[in-house]
């Protein structure tokens, strides 16, 4: 089935959850979007209808969409060899989306990285913990918004740029062979 | 599988063991927090992110052509497929045209670092359960690819080969001759090693019936490549979602058979690995002689001259790992605004809390070995 069929058969399924089906001028997968409070229904729906079948959840996506926080769900048919794309908007200032792992199963990790780098929170998870960053880490790194910290328990989390360290290097070195000094011991500061 | 019985498990005398991140088996930083009783766990819980490098936040913050040498360090160990697949995606979004010869070179150095790549996978599995002698015989290979690799990229781990419309360098004079004289010598090493270690019979005993997935799971956890071959699922990016040059050359996609036990099991992903080698092989050879029959020289990069895409493309390749797939949002600017890899051996990774139940401590290492993980793909 070619995505226009798949989007017009979940249409027919699901007529006010299922809306904005997308394609040319750029977008080369063709994509639909889905109400967040019947993912799960919809989900379940593609992946046991016989004429669509989508038994393998390729790819899930958190994207930070500015107003909205996007979670892009790309789906593989095995049985049919045919893809689709659904995309589920959630407000950015309560992103809570329900989680998918009881569809398939390796959303499981996804939505846990997902979570952990975007802060959509998958509710029904059955383990939503962070999965990259650490447990005490503050903010979710992929959202255009984050302001990364300046120290990490006690750790800094930016250092010099050797561009910038050479001219002190130079400048430093020219200074000890003025004195007759050895030019390779480091300035103070950048020890 | 007969439902365990742990003795002390009402007792509370189960151990919690930590195993990583530093421990040689966990084939890079990878942790482990085991449960166990004795010998026999109850459960493995992975523990990952220690080589997170947040590569994707990067590729929002350099742009299209400069993020390419950071694709090789989602994937060191076959570094040449993560090029490709971020190159695609990026044609794709922009609608770029690259030469066949181009296409050539890429899928050349694609399955030469595929087999390199199942050099480490096969050669370390081995050393992990035990058996030593395999690894410095796949090394030599993987050294003689690097070599191979080397003259035409000039890297040996992290090439930054591939580019936006096609690849960096076209071949220098005489390296086909080295290419095909290395196949010849090649396969005689893939029998060598079948004898040595495949067909072995204490291998077989360890591997064979080890933690068996069957073919729904593997689909259900998003296996991908080797791994869901190896539990009989019919399906290859190369073949069956054709990019480059894959639909004109002739090759067979190796299945697991359950030749030793049942179908999916850690002797089945091992040795779905060995055939690929024979098969890249076989691509190795044809492309070879169509590129020098339909390409000149020097025709290998159509390189773009503006590069602001607007739009978004999902694309997926073969990597040495299965499908990896680069989801790719283009603003009009001359950043991504939003990149993500899809690997293989993130996915792979989740199904060992579940399939480690009941599993002996030594086999841990041999189903982390079988399922071919790498830290930097799962952590990217």
């Amino acid at each position: 089935m070619t995505p226009k069929d798949i989007f017009e058969r979940l249409q027919t399924k699901f007529p006010d959850a299922i809306s904005a089906y997308t394609e040319g001028e750029g977008v080369k997968d063709a994509f639909c979007k889905a109400a967040a409070a019947r993912i799960v229904e919809i989900m379940t729906f593609l992946r046991d209808d016989p004429q669509s079948r989508f038994d393998f959840l390729q790819s899930l996506s958190g994207v930070d969409n500015k107003e909205v926080l996007t979670t892009v769900y790309h789906l593989w048919s095995y049985p049919h060899r045919h893809s689709f794309v659904v995309k589920c908007d959630v407000p950015r200032d309560e992103p809570v989306c329900p989680s998918v792992a009881g569809v398939w199963s390796t959303a499981d990790w996804l939505e846990r990285e997902s979570y952990d780098l975007l802060g959509i929170r998958y509710s029904g998870h059955p383990d939503l913990r962070r999965i990259m960053l650490p447990d005490d880490w503050e903010g979710h790194p992929l959202r255009k918004d984050y302001k990364e910290k300046d120290a990490y328990r006690g750790m800094p989390t930016t250092r010099y740029s050797p561009l910038e360290l050479l001219p002190i290097y130079d400048a430093h070195a020219v200074e000890q062979l003025k004195q007759g000094g050895a030019p390779a011991t480091p300035p103070a500061e950048t020890k | 599988m007969p439902e365990i019985i742990f003795a002390n498990q009402d007792s509370g005398e189960e151990m919690l063991l930590n195993m990583g991140p530093q421990h040689p088996s966990t084939h890079g930083v990878i942790r482990f927090i085991v449960r166990t009783d004795g010998e026999i766990m109850s459960e493995a819980i992975p523990d990952v992110g220690y080589l997170h490098r947040s590569i994707e936040k990067i590729a929002e913050k350099c742009t299209y052509e400069g993020f390419m040498p950071y694709t090789d360090r989602v994937d060191y160990v076959a570094a040449m497929t993560a090029n490709e697949c971020w190159a695609m995606a990026v044609e794709k979004l922009a609608d770029i045209e690259v030469p066949r010869r181009g296409y050539y070179l890429r899928a050349l150095s694609s399955e030469l670092c595929r087999i390199s790549s199942h050099c480490i996978a096969l050669g370390a599995m081995a050393m992990d359960i035990g058996a030593i002698t395999p690894f410095p015989y796949t090394l030599r290979e993987r050294e003689y690819i690097n070599d191979l690799l080397e003259q035409i990229c000039g890297a040996r781990l992290t090439f930054n080969y591939h580019r936006i419309g096609g690849v960096g360098w076209d071949m220098p004079l005489g390296w086909d001759d080295k290419v095909l004289r290395w196949c010849d010598h090649f396969d005689g090493v893939v029998g060598e090693f079948d004898r040595l270690i495949t067909n072995n019979e204490l291998f077989i005993k360890r591997l064979a019936n080890l933690c068996v997935v069957p073919r729904d799971e593997a689909i259900d956890w998003g296996f991908v490549g080797p791994n869901l071959r190896a539990s009989g699922v019919d399906f290859d990016v190369r073949r069956d979602v054709p990019y480059s040059i894959y639909p004109s050359v002739k090759f067979d996609v190796p299945l697991g058979k359950g030749l030793m036990g049942a179908v999916g099991d850690c002797w089945d992903r091992f040795w779905v690995r060995v055939r690929e080698w024979e098969q890249s092989v076989k691509i190795i050879r044809q492309a070879l002689a169509q590129m020098n029959a339909e390409t000149k020289p020097g025709d290998f990069w159509n390189k773009p001259k503006k590069l602001k895409p607007k739009g978004e493309a999902y694309v997926r390749v073969e990597a040495a790992r299965g499908d990896m797939g680069c989801y790719v949002i283009g603003d009009g600017s001359t950043n991504a605004y939003r990149a993500k890899f899809r690997t293989g051996s993130f996915n792979a990774m989740g199904i060992i809390r579940k399939k480690s139940h009941g599993v002996m401590v030594a086999d841990l290492v041999a189903l982390i070995a079988s399922l071919d993980v790498v830290a930097p793909e799962i952590d990217r």
